[in-house]
């Protein structure tokens, strides 16, 4: 159904993050799997709470749930893209306590209690992050399904104190693959931005 | 992805404990077995998570560098004293992977990780490795990526790690605790050649979990450089590498390690090329001859001959940055 055909006024993107945030706040009571307590089967739910975006998410997941899976389909966070779900092309990078990493090979379970920031947590309001104001400027995108990957790996190159050449900007960027080739306007971004973040 | 039980390990008892279960495998980085998990090539029950131990530590003394099993490939590159005196393995694990990727594999994953081998990861295909005695379509197969040193009638797969050629050729030792206790293990014997059992990869009994890497410092450590040629400038893994430690003294090669990937079964250390270049003077000629003997026993299919002269080019060019440095 397109979005404006709804009567309710809610976008079905809406609806579906509202539904998930219900699913999410049903189970913040359970209780954490306690030291010592029997191993738990295949299969079995378990609790997890993540920092998304400085907000505290208790979450109940099927154990072999990726982080990117849960960003996505448990908070409806979408802007975390599934590209090859592999590890190969980087469209899933988030930053985990600051650091960027894939979230498609990062089970959730081994995340509980740590911080996550995906590419909704960055503009202040109204305010875009510098990075993504780099990338408008820039005109750092074509088809915008890798940016929000980009923009998180290229927040994570610089805080590792990336180089300042074409070349160590490419090598640093290298883990984020994007098909409609807008490199050149990406490495133009990223140089634009280094040392305003 | 099959069902699974998650474990986190709250210490290695209790890690060796968890992991001594049906069907269990321990977890760091997730980058290799998450993966493979995801295509149904390993099968895990239960996954022990062994993030959380206290096994992460960079510890430098005067003997070496000792590498705890869950650092990250990307704070094992970083740090300070790697850098100085292992340049090959700080080179060698930025060649490999990705930066996200680097941010959660660890050492011990590193060590651990499963050949790229395109018919091992698809389900459709034969593998001898990911089922015992059902054959190998990569013998008959494309096998540009395919090794020509190590290989056996029922496996030709190439090892995929840059971090280990490094270790090979540092003449690293692994340090595991399993079930029965502790024990070290030489690098050279921890990976297992494919011979007719291609799915015995590691010299690991059932239970063991490494803890650690301990890397010896030498003068030819801290005299070395690592050399990767792949399919393009980076994120790939190699067609061939090699990493390159020479002391020299007096004008005179008094040590030499090599060791090369993405050409075979295994991390590969030569032997006769590191002998033929002992006492020699560091020499473009004396660098060919090591290289054309680190490739003599080499077998090649039908897409990967270019290989050969790939991995002796390379080897040259390593030893030859190297002599440059000195």
């Amino acid at each position: 159904m397109p979005d404006h055909e709804r009567g309710d006024g809610l976008t079905r993107r809406e609806l579906l993050v509202s539904g998930a945030a219900t699913v999410a706040l049903a189970c913040a009571g359970a209780p954490a799997r306690r030291e010592g307590a029997p191993p738990q089967k295949p299969g079995e739910p378990m609790d997890i709470v993540l920092v998304v975006n400085d907000e505290r998410r208790a979450l109940r997941i099927d154990p072999r749930s990726t982080l990117l899976d849960v960003l996505r389909e448990n908070l409806g966070l979408t802007g975390t893209k599934k590209g090859c779900d592999m590890g190969q092309c980087g469209a899933c990078t988030v930053l985990l306590d600051g650091m960027r990493i894939d979230s498609c090979l990062a089970l959730a379970a081994q995340y509980d209690g740590r911080s996550i920031t995906t590419i909704e947590g960055l503009a202040k309001g109204d305010a875009l992050h510098p990075v993504q104001e780099a990338f408008l400027q820039e005109d750092a995108f074509q088809c915008g399904y890798c940016t929000p990957g980009q923009i998180l790996s290229c927040i994570g190159f610089l805080r590792e104190g990336g180089g300042a050449s074409d070349a160590e900007i490419r090598e640093g960027m290298s883990g984020n693959l994007c098909r409609c080739g807008a490199y050149p306007n990406i490495v133009a971004a990223v140089r634009g931005v280094r040392g305003r973040i | 992805m099959r069902q699974i039980a998650y474990d986190r390990a709250s210490s290695v008892d209790d890690a060796l404990r968890a992991g001594a279960q049906p069907a269990a495998a321990f977890l760091a980085g997730g980058t290799s077995l998450v993966d493979l998990m995801k295509l149904e090539v390993l099968n895990p029950a239960r996954v022990v998570d062994v993030t959380r131990l206290d096994l992460s530590r960079i510890d430098p003394s005067t003997e070496g560098i000792r590498l705890g099993a869950t650092a990250t490939n990307a704070a094992v590159a970083a740090h300070p004293e790697v850098k100085r005196r292992f340049p090959v393995l700080s080179e060698a694990l930025l060649s490999g992977a990705s930066p996200q990727l680097r941010n959660m594999a660890t050492v011990a994953g590193n060590l651990m990780q499963r050949t790229r081998c395109a018919y091992y990861r698809d389900l459709a295909t034969r593998c001898n490795k990911r089922e015992p005695a059902s054959g190998c379509d990569a013998l008959q197969g494309w096998t540009r990526m395919h090794a020509i040193l190590g290989g056996s009638e029922h496996c030709i797969a190439a090892h995929p790690s840059d971090m280990c050629v490094a270790l090979a050729a540092l003449g690293a030792t692994i340090h595991v605790r399993g079930p029965r206790g502790e024990r070290d293990i030489p690098f050279a014997d921890f990976h297992l050649l494919p011979g007719d059992h291609p799915e015995r990869e590691f010299a690991l009994d059932p239970g063991e979990l490494v803890t650690s890497v301990f890397v010896p410092a030498t003068p030819a450590a801290a005299r070395s450089r690592y050399v990767k040629v792949r399919d393009r400038l980076s994120y790939a893994f190699a067609l061939a590498s090699c990493a390159a430690c020479l002391a020299i003294e007096g004008g005179r090669i008094a040590d030499a390690r090599i060791a090369l990937g993405g050409v075979g079964t295994k991390p590969w250390r030569s032997p006769e090329a590191e002998r033929a270049l002992a006492g020699q003077s560091p020499s473009p000629e004396a660098f060919h001859r090591a290289a054309d003997l680190a490739l003599r026993d080499a077998r090649t299919r039908r897409d990967n001959a270019f290989k050969v002269e790939l991995a002796k080019r390379t080897i040259v060019r390593a030893l030859a940055l190297v002599a440059e440095g000195a």
